[in-house]
């Protein structure tokens, strides 16, 4: 088949683009709205892009061109390049922390001629292909130990680097790779961990270590009592169950308090610790409490657009990045949030759609890595603006103001569509 | 491998919407169930303003607006904007040095924050301002200067009359009384600004403002749908003759006293001064409360409005009142005479009469013109003697007391400033408990020539003047004519004529007759004006005080009372000058210059020495008056206003 000669969208996704605009013009419509004072004039702030929404506007322009490029160029071009692009990325992220710039206290920013540039944003994309790149090649095994740690190692090392540029937040994305792997057939068992894990590093933090230490205690006693056949039959049934004893103990006696006094940031702690109920902190509280307000205040149909108080007076900070969702839920109230809620649900859906019509692995592993991305995004970032997760500062896909996090996402998704396009090809 | 894994990718859609469901049940709880967003939203983002009218103007009986208000000027600071400023050059105009600066601006940033505006300096001077104005472009946009309306006194006079506005003090704030009244607030706290405060005040308005997280100003709320638009005060229009009132002041400076002048027509107040007097323009601007405690404890005690609160014994001014009731009772008639020769013996203890020739009490008009002690004092014992009210300790003293009380005495009369203070009329209870039963109209005999237990105002001296030249009626003595647009019942009291106790006709005759002759042939010859009739009468006030323990005689204080022109009374006048002797000595001449001033206009050439001679007296005692910072004080306010 000539390419050449058949129409110049063949193949496109359409739900995906339709999905990917809506976000983004819900997006456009959000910042204008926290911006947006009786007597602005808008075309004049348009022109001289004097306001978030005048350059989320000329970023969405560039992604487009962004977009038409990605279109048409050869799929093979993101299998052959991904090892290279990904690199690339780690070069970049080194390179900003030597010579990178400091904005609200990460170390995360690049400027080029007047703009600031965030690579994190950028690597994600980079992750991605090099993660399916390194699953979809013959050599590798997933069910082999050595695999799985090699592919784990791809997803942590950006995030490594991320941290320690201080953008915790961004380098927390790169756990959602776990999600692609249990895809491609890491044990449940892990995410049956992870879950565990994280009810024991909430525990840990909730609940007084010694009272944690003697439930551990009664709770091991009273496993080994009731399966103490099964133990007599097979002796090294008791050693595992006093090794997870162990290992929990320790955990929670040690490295949770250690993780919290000598890892964490002051202010990273108490964010957590203001989201468990612990402090009370009104200054550590003031975002999240905002931002309640802002949303809870919307009701259920809502202020109207433009009309609502809390995120038009900067009463919420960072409303049109991190807090964008505060606006459509003072705006727009439940009924609205819902809905914008199903327009991520149905792009998730869609992407996973796409995923698994994939004969490439690939594709298939590089579609539910942008699944991932987006859903790791947009849970954290909603669940922190009505005060389910701490202050985590990572932005809504599509919605936030920011050039680097539009970029991203623009190319996450059409390199997904230029890839699905070319799924009748011979197989990778 | 895609097949075997198609499972997992169930597990994965179920992970994403048990995660959006969490979400949602929580967005359901924010929005739907929980309605304290919507009021924490509403305080968060409306700021209510209160808007301040312009205080009513009080003007005087010719129009002349005598209080109004004036505009100074707030010099207010957002700190964060001050950039790039020449410190050294504002420093040198608000007369501070560099370090005084940082800390005004330490202190606004502490109060206020950085991003909002503070007061950097309050009601600047009138040539700080002209300075800074001139500069003001250079100081922006850090610094701003702001408007504030401040009251002021064009004629510098009247202080005690109109009185001062100030902030609202924290025992106030928690009065029912002032609910309406926020923190900050300024209220008329004495003269017609506190008794006129309603009126006066105007209503405020309501500004509903839409604010920002840093409780700055964005906007109006719902394009001012909820906003009240404030009401200018009222404007109060007053009998008083603020030039009449002015040459009052001047007379009595370096004296201590006071002037009544009411038109007895109306019961209008002319001109009410308390000496030594102080310029009201003290009391407003930025430096009102170091004033306010100068004047508070100046030796002079400026602040104290001898007109309505100080009380004297009347002395002889009482005298046609005595002569009022003796008439009225049928004791005496206008010819009963009286042999004085020089005492009155009735007593055990002589009273003393200035006068020995039998002929000068021959009948009533000559022994109220020559002020014969005698005479009155036979008068008031046949008075509260007589028979028809079964004595003295029956009826008598209790029907005399009854008289005065209807004469104004003993109770406040109830003008409209605050403060005033009843006198004393001392009836058969005050003497029961002072001398337990066993008294006679002998040990009262002194009330006859207004001695003794008997204690008055001037205020209530000026006004007894109006019912006798009215004959026998009168209004309740107030300051304010009319109220502009007035819907309050405020002055309905003061348009109602009172008549007292039905006294005939030819009584009063003889007394008018008597006080002009005081003026014409008596004791008060130096009060005469050319063309006018007026009635007079001289007092003169004993005056004891504590010193060291012992109970001293002290210069007597001087007295006037009279009323002009007799056939057709248009002005009452009491004048008090404490400590100056006999009261024709300087108490009848001020009267008879503050006649002539209301009723001419001008003061004849040929008594302008007497008016020269009472302008340079001085009667204050030395020890007051030189702790006296009074006069320096006043001065400070014309520099002031320059």
């Amino acid at each position: 088949m000539n390419r050449s000669q058949t129409k110049l969208t063949q193949g496109i996704d359409w739900p995906i683009v339709g999905l990917y605009l809506a976000l983004v013009i819900v997006g456009l419509m959000s910042i204008f709205a926290a911006e947006y004072r009786g007597d602005d004039n808008v075309w004049q702030n348009i022109i001289h892009l004097n306001k978030n929404y005048a350059r989320q506007l000329m970023w969405f322009g560039i992604s487009t061109v962004l977009a038409s490029v990605i279109w048409l160029t050869d799929s093979k071009f993101f299998t052959a390049t991904a090892n290279l692009l990904y690199a690339g990325g780690i070069l970049l992220l080194l390179l900003v922390l030597g010579i990178g710039k400091d904005v609200k206290g990460s170390h995360s920013w690049l400027v080029l001629g007047g703009f600031q540039f965030q690579p994190a944003e950028l690597t994600k994309l980079c992750t991605n292909l090099a993660l399916a790149k390194y699953l979809s090649s013959q050599e590798t095994d997933f069910t082999k130990l050595r695999s799985r740690l090699i592919a784990a190692a791809i997803a942590v090392v950006p995030a490594g680097i991320i941290i320690l540029q201080s953008e915790t937040g961004l380098a927390l994305v790169y756990f959602s790779f776990f999600l692609v792997m249990y895809r491609e057939g890491l044990p449940g068992v892990l995410l049956v961990i992870a879950f565990s894990a994280i009810v024991l590093v909430l525990s840990a933090l909730l609940v007084d270590n010694k009272v944690l230490f003697i439930i551990f205690t009664v709770i091991t006693a009273l496993v080994i009592y009731f399966s103490r056949r099964e133990i007599k039959r097979n002796k090294s049934r008791l050693l595992l169950i006093v090794a997870i004893y162990g290992f929990c103990a320790l955990f929670v006696m040690f490295v949770v308090p250690f993780t919290f006094t000598k890892v964490l940031k002051d202010y990273q702690v108490r964010r957590i610790e203001v989201m468990l109920g612990k402090e009370n902190d009104p200054k550590a509280t003031y975002n999240t409490r905002q931002s309640m307000i802002a949303i809870g205040s919307g009701g259920f149909w809502g202020k109207g657009y433009l009309k609502g108080t809390q995120t038009r007076y900067d009463f919420v900070p960072e409303q049109s990045t991190d807090f964008i969702f505060c606006t459509i839920g003072e705006d727009f109230g439940f009924f609205g949030s819902i809905i914008f809620i199903g327009i991520y649900v149905a792009l998730l859906f869609r992407v996973i759609h796409v995923a698994e019509r994939q004969r490439s692995t690939f594709t298939r592993v590089y579609a539910y890595g942008v699944a991932s991305i987006v859903f790791f995004h947009v849970a954290i970032n909603i669940s922190m603006t009505i005060g389910l997760a701490p202050v985590i500062g990572i932005p809504l896909p599509l919605v936030s103001y920011g050039g680097s996090s539009l970029f991203s996402f623009t190319m996450l998704i059409f390199i997904l569509l230029r890839l699905d396009a070319d799924r009748q090809m011979v197989l990778r | 491998m895609s097949v075997f894994n198609q499972p997992r990718r169930r597990v994965i859609q179920l992970i994403i919407l048990g995660m959006v469901s969490i979400i949602i049940v929580r967005l359901f709880f924010l929005q739907v169930v929980e309605k304290k967003y919507a009021k924490l939203a509403d305080a968060n983002a409306v700021l209510r303003k209160v808007v301040y009218p312009s205080r009513g103007i009080i003007y005087d009986r010719k129009g002349r607006a005598i209080l109004s208000n004036d505009v100074l000027y707030d010099l207010v600071v957002t700190p964060r904007s001050v950039k790039n400023i020449d410190t050294a050059y504002l420093c040198t105009i608000l007369k501070i040095d560099k370090e005084e600066f940082k800390k005004k601006i330490a202190d606004c940033i502490k109060k206020n924050g950085p991003v909002r505006q503070s007061v950097f300096s309050s009601l600047l001077q009138a040539d700080i301002y002209g300075q800074l104005q001139e500069s003001m472009y250079l100081f922006q946009p850090g610094f701003e200067l702001i408007p504030r309306q401040i009251r002021s006194y064009p004629y510098s006079a009247a202080a005690n009359i109109l009185g001062y506005i100030a902030e609202i003090s924290p025992t106030m704030l928690k009065d029912s009384n002032y609910a309406s009244y926020n923190s900050g607030d300024y209220l008329g706290m004495t003269g017609l600004e506190k008794t006129y405060e309603s009126v006066l005040m105007g209503q405020r308005g309501i500004q509903y403002l839409v604010k920002d997280n840093l409780n700055r100003p964005q906007g109006p709320y719902e394009n001012g749908e909820f906003d009240s638009a404030a009401i200018a005060g009222k404007n109060l229009r007053l009998s008083l003759d603020i030039e009449l009132q002015a040459f009052g002041e001047q007379m009595m400076h370096g004296k201590i006293g006071s002037i009544v002048a009411i038109d007895p027509q109306d019961g209008g107040i002319l001109a009410m001064v308390s000496g030594p007097s102080f310029d009201p323009n003290l009391l407003t601007g930025s430096y009102r409360s170091a004033n306010f405690n100068k004047l508070y404890l100046d030796t002079t005690l400026p602040l104290f409005n001898r007109a309505i609160q100080a009380q004297y014994p009347p002395g002889s001014t009482f005298k046609p009142m005595i002569g009022l009731v003796g008439l009225d009772e049928g004791v005496i008639t206008p010819s009963t005479g009286y042999p004085c020769y020089g005492a009155y013996l009735g007593c055990s203890r002589p009273i003393k009469c200035e006068h020995h020739d039998p002929g000068h009490a021959a009948n009533f008009r000559l022994a109220l013109a020559h002020s014969c002690n005698a005479y009155f004092s036979n008068v008031y014992r046949l008075c509260v003697d007589a028979p028809k009210w079964g004595g003295i300790r029956v009826g008598g003293m209790q029907k005399w007391a009854e008289y005065m009380n209807n004469f104004g005495f003993g109770h406040k009369i109830g003008i409209d400033i605050p403060s005033e203070r009843p006198g004393r009329i001392p009836d058969k209870k005050y003497y029961d408990a002072k001398y337990k039963g066993s008294w006679n109209s002998c040990t009262s005999v002194f009330l006859g020539i207004g001695q003794g237990e008997v204690e008055t105002t001037p205020l209530q001296m000026a006004n007894a003047m109006c019912i006798v030249s009215n004959r026998g009626s009168f209004f309740v003595p107030h300051f304010v004519k009319s109220i502009d647009n007035d819907d309050t019942h405020l002055l309905d009291k003061y348009k109602q004529r009172h008549v007292v106790a039905h006294i005939s006709d030819e009584a009063y005759d003889a007394v008018i007759k008597g006080m002009t002759d005081v003026v014409e042939s008596g004791t008060g010859r130096v009060a005469q004006i050319e063309g006018i009739t007026i009635g007079g009468k001289t007092g003169t006030a004993e005056n004891y005080a504590i010193v060291d323990g012992k109970r001293t005689k002290m210069p007597n204080h001087a007295q006037f009372v009279a009323f002009a022109p007799a056939e057709n009374p248009k002005i009452a006048v009491c004048v008090i000058v404490e400590r100056s002797g006999f009261g024709a000595k300087y108490a009848a001449p001020i009267a008879s210059l503050m006649i002539e001033k209301y009723l001419k206009d001008t003061i004849a050439a040929k008594r302008q020495a007497m008016l020269k001679t009472v302008m340079e007296t001085v009667t204050i005692p030395d020890a007051m008056r030189s702790r006296s910072k009074l006069d320096s004080l006043n001065g400070t306010v014309i520099k002031k206003r320059l």
